[in-house]
């Protein structure tokens, strides 16, 4: 309002988003076309983890949290007594692909034993089928989504102490590319390159939910939508309290027809009708 | 006369206030780092954080806080990158101040103190890209992220410090004891291994020590290169994770006031005394050499 008074200028409004590497370069080219449209609105956007993008809501740091897992019922209580509200808004879906360098010679694995794998209990890529050698494991830090939403859904337990712990999903792939016995987990927007070919030097492994069943590849758009490949899981964004103002238009645009294209252009997948802004409110107004 | 006075008494308390100040910072990091640190110490037995058990805070069931694996990764690259950087960087800093001639030396120097001007990412990237792939070639591993790695890309970074101080040190080494030796008929090898390197040994040590502090430190370039697993490295060919990359990493999503926050402080205090240590030890040495030099 000062700042309206004093200035003959149309006051820039500024918004920061925050968290996710699964995320950021989605939400990046989401803001650029929503500022394309919307002048005197500045967003800009940081990743870091979901953990850091939580981290900076509850401390008022941030607008928006970008998040690729769901947010503890700690959290929730953690933030409340610092008098923030946390709303969840699912705006895309993403799946979670298994690569490993092709030399590892195999193509297919059933959910219990990619988490045997993980958790270290399998160390031989003969146990599964594949050419004899060390199994090398890749996966981000404790500070990623991707990181527990792994552990959660296949590991089970512990990841293996052997695990690599890499800086971010480029350098996993970067790593497994480079290394004969290498197997990580990445976002499926990372797979592809921009030009919709694969990377060369990986192999996507498809997923079967045990070994009777049969296996499905990330890379099938159908096996996908209609919930086959076992590792798919929404995408949040977390803000304060219900979105209000320029907050509440951006969450609108990326649900928007022209949103949904640019996730899906981007290797995501479009959030359903019945899939969106789902606020959980038996957990918020406990 | 009165204003001159009001300047000269101005600027004797401005500076003596900024040599209080940095004391103060230091004191307060110190302070900071103490306080919260020790906290720690209320809810994981100090044995327990400096056992061999799995530094694993955010663990799926019971987390656990051991330091051992982690202290032992960054012993194992520090100490790495000295192998490399000493014998590198004292040859360097005996063939600039010594051997070379003036114009190779002019071109030298500089191009050694720029290596310290490339940012550590940088440095880390192609620890992934390049030593990485090449070391996996080389001894046969399947992957290059590894401790020696980490070792070699620290040695590039604490050379600056090893060849600028090194050659401070030849240069502090009095004209006229080389002058007698070549008098008693010695020739250029014998002058400066028997002479030349005695007499600054101190300041070479010195040298040393500050590489060591800088290795120590380091965070980037081993977060991006060694791998991060938080198994017990059994060798150079082990993927380690450092005390510094664990605070790196880790800080960044921990809620405060938890243990596992405070175990961080922890950590980082470690690692402030192992610097701490190193550089004082460095200081001494520089300064029973400069003594001595009078």
């Amino acid at each position: 309002m000062m700042a309206a008074t004093c200035v003959q200028q149309h006051p820039v409004e500024r918004i920061t988003v925050k968290g996710s590497d699964t995320e950021v370069n989605l939400v990046l080219q989401l803001a650029e076309a929503f500022m394309e449209r919307h002048s005197g609105v500045s967003l800009s956007i940081a990743g870091g983890g979901s953990g850091v993008g939580i981290a900076a809501l509850m401390n008022g740091k941030t607008d928006i949290a970008n998040s690729s897992r769901e947010v503890s019922l700690a959290e929730i209580d953690f933030a409340r007594r610092q008098g923030v509200h946390i709303v969840p808004t699912i705006f895309a879906a993403d799946a979670i692909v298994v690569v490993t360098n092709p030399a590892v010679g195999m193509d297919s694995l059933t959910v219990a034993q990619l988490g045997n794998i993980f958790s270290g209990d399998i160390q031989d890529w003969a146990a599964v089928g594949g050419k004899p050698g060390a199994v090398s494991l890749y996966g981000r830090q404790s500070n990623s989504g991707t990181f527990l939403y792994f552990r959660e859904k296949i590991v089970g337990r512990d990841f293996s102490p052997t695990l690599k712990q890499m800086n971010g999903t480029a350098q996993i792939i970067e790593a497994i590319k480079n290394d004969k016995g290498g197997i990580g987990y990445v976002g499926l927007g990372y797979v592809a390159r921009p030009d919709g070919a694969l990377h060369a030097g990986l192999r996507v492994i498809r997923l079967k939910a045990d070994a009777t069943s049969p296996s499905y590849s990330p890379l099938d758009t159908a096996a996908l939508t209609n919930g086959n490949y076992p590792l798919l899981r929404p995408l949040y964004q977390l803000t304060n309290g219900i979105p209000e103002g320029v907050v509440k238009q951006f969450l609108q645009f990326e649900q928007s027809a022209l949103g949904q294209k640019i996730i899906v252009e981007n290797g995501y997948l479009a959030a359903g009708p019945g899939f969106i802004a789902q606020d959980k409110p038996s957990q918020t107004e406990r | 006369m009165r204003r001159r006075l009001f300047w000269d008494r101005f600027f004797e308390k401005s500076f003596s206030l900024s040599a209080v100040l940095a004391v103060l910072i230091l004191g307060g990091i110190f302070g900071m780092l103490l306080y919260n640190g020790l906290r720690a110490f209320g809810s994981i037995a100090p044995g327990y954080f400096f056992s061999l058990a799995e530094w694993n805070p955010a663990a799926y069931t019971a987390p656990s806080y051991g330091i051992g694996a982690m202290l032992t990764g960054t012993v194992l690259t520090t100490l790495g990158a000295m192998v490399f950087a000493v014998p590198v960087g004292i040859g360097m800093a005996f063939f600039v101040s010594e051997i070379a001639p003036p114009r190779a030396r002019a071109m030298l120097k500089p191009a050694v103190e720029m290596l310290a001007a490339v940012p550590s990412v940088v440095v880390g990237f192609l620890g992934i890209v390049l030593v990485g792939p090449f070391l996996a070639g080389l001894f046969h591993l399947p992957n290059g992220l590894n401790a020696l790695n980490g070792a070699i890309l620290l040695a590039v970074m604490a050379l600056p410090a090893v060849v600028t101080v090194a050659d401070d040190a030849i240069h502090a080494v009095p004209h006229t004891y080389k002058e007698a030796s070549y008098a008693l008929g010695a020739n250029r090898w014998e002058t400066l291994v028997r002479v030349t390197l005695p007499s600054c040994y101190s300041g070479i040590l010195a040298a040393v020590m500050l590489g060591m502090g800088r290795a120590i430190g380091e965070t980037m370039t081993v977060l991006m290169a060694t791998g991060n697993a938080t198994a017990f490295p059994n060798g150079f060919f082990d993927p380690v994770r450092t005390i510094t990359a664990t605070v790196a990493i880790e800080m960044g999503e921990v809620p405060a006031g938890t243990p596992h926050y405070f175990s961080l402080f922890a950590c980082a205090l470690v690692l402030f005394l192992l610097t701490l240590i190193v550089n004082v030890l460095a200081e001494r040495i520089t300064s029973n050499l400069r003594k001595r030099g009078q």
